[in-house]
């Protein structure tokens, strides 16, 4: 038989077993975020000057602008789900958490999508240098 | 009976007594959510701006990596400068903790390193790491400037 008290089977409201996949995926956007990160501040650190001219050259090849974008994804992922574990532990009331998740879903998928949009328009050779 | 000061703490809800663990805990998510708002507004306020012209990007520049001595309102300009620094110094430095205790999440997870002496020298260890790496990570940056 199922888990937990017979009330709770009753009531169809156990464990959704939702919760491993979201620890599973913390742990591997982490492993992407390290080494993603740290050829980020490498290749930065590389960069002679960081002006506007610097930045769209340097985005220009693949070898920048792939994992630039697969950064975009693992950190934003990342930070998602790992400000949600923040709301949940610390907003209890049904309402303000579910408000604060749509805002948090809605700051993700904004920022994602312009930090991709960004990077493919310069790798593309959408911006003049 | 006689109170034996080695023994650890019965984990009251109140009635606690700080170390590294702790602190490396707590330390974890401060960063981390300073990392996701701050770092995430600021990243895609820099790949936004590249993306939209060059003048758009002077305005990231000005206010974010180097705000131009030579324009107006210079006593206001040199204090958003030095605002800008701070968060800055902040920003690299969460980043630099949140990386060592992440990684030692994760050899954590691996049921490595739970014995009261492995566990405070990994604790400490995150953060000698974040304050050397900040340094270094300053002193290359200052060291570009000149
Ligand atoms: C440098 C590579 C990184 C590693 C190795 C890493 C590792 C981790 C790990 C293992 C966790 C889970 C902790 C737990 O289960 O309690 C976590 C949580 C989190 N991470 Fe990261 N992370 C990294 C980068 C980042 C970045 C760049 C951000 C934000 C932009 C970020 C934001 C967060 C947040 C908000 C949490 C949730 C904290 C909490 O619930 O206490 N992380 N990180
Ligand atoms: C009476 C002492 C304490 C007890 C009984 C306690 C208990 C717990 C428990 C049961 C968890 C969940 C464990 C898990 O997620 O694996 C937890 C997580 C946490 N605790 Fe405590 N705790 C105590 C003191 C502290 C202190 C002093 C701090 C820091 C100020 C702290 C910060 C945290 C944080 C940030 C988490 C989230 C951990 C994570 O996801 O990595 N705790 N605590």
């Amino acid at each position: 038989m199922g888990r937990g008290t017979s009330l709770g089977r009753v009531r169809g409201l156990g464990s959704a077993h939702a919760g491993p996949h979201h620890w599973w995926m913390q742990r591997v956007t982490a492993a992407g975020n390290l080494l993603l990160l740290i050829w980020f501040v490498v290749s930065l650190a590389r960069l002679p000057v960081l002006d506007h001219q610097a930045v769209v050259l340097w985005l220009k090849s693949p070898l920048a602008a792939v994992p630039l974008l697969l950064l975009v994804i693992s950190v934003f992922w990342h930070l998602r789900l790992g400000l949600q574990v923040f709301i949940e532990d610390y907003v209890h009331e049904a309402g303000g958490k579910v408000a604060c998740l749509l805002l948090l879903n809605a700051y993700v998928v904004v920022a994602a999508a312009l930090c991709l949009f960004s990077i493919l328009k310069i790798a593309f050779g959408g911006v003049p240098a | 009976m006689a109170h034996n000061p080695a023994r650890p703490l019965s984990p009251h809800l109140s009635i606690w007594k700080w170390g590294p663990h702790m602190l490396v805990s707590i330390l974890h998510r401060a960063t981390g959510t300073a990392l996701a708002i701050g770092g995430g507004l600021i990243f895609t306020w820099w790949l936004t701006a590249a993306a939209i012209s060059p003048a758009a990007y002077a305005i990231f520049y000005h206010w974010i990596v180097d705000a131009d001595p030579s324009s107006a309102h210079e006593g206001a300009q040199a204090l958003v400068g030095l605002l800008a620094r701070l968060v800055g110094v902040a920003l690299s430095w969460s980043f630099f903790q949140h990386m060592a205790s992440g990684v030692r999440h994760l050899m954590l997870d691996t049921g490595a390193g739970y014995e009261l002496k492995v566990n405070r020298l990994g604790a400490i260890l995150t953060i000698v790491f974040s304050i050397v790496a900040t340094l270094v990570f300053w002193a290359v940056i200052l060291g570009k400037g000149n």
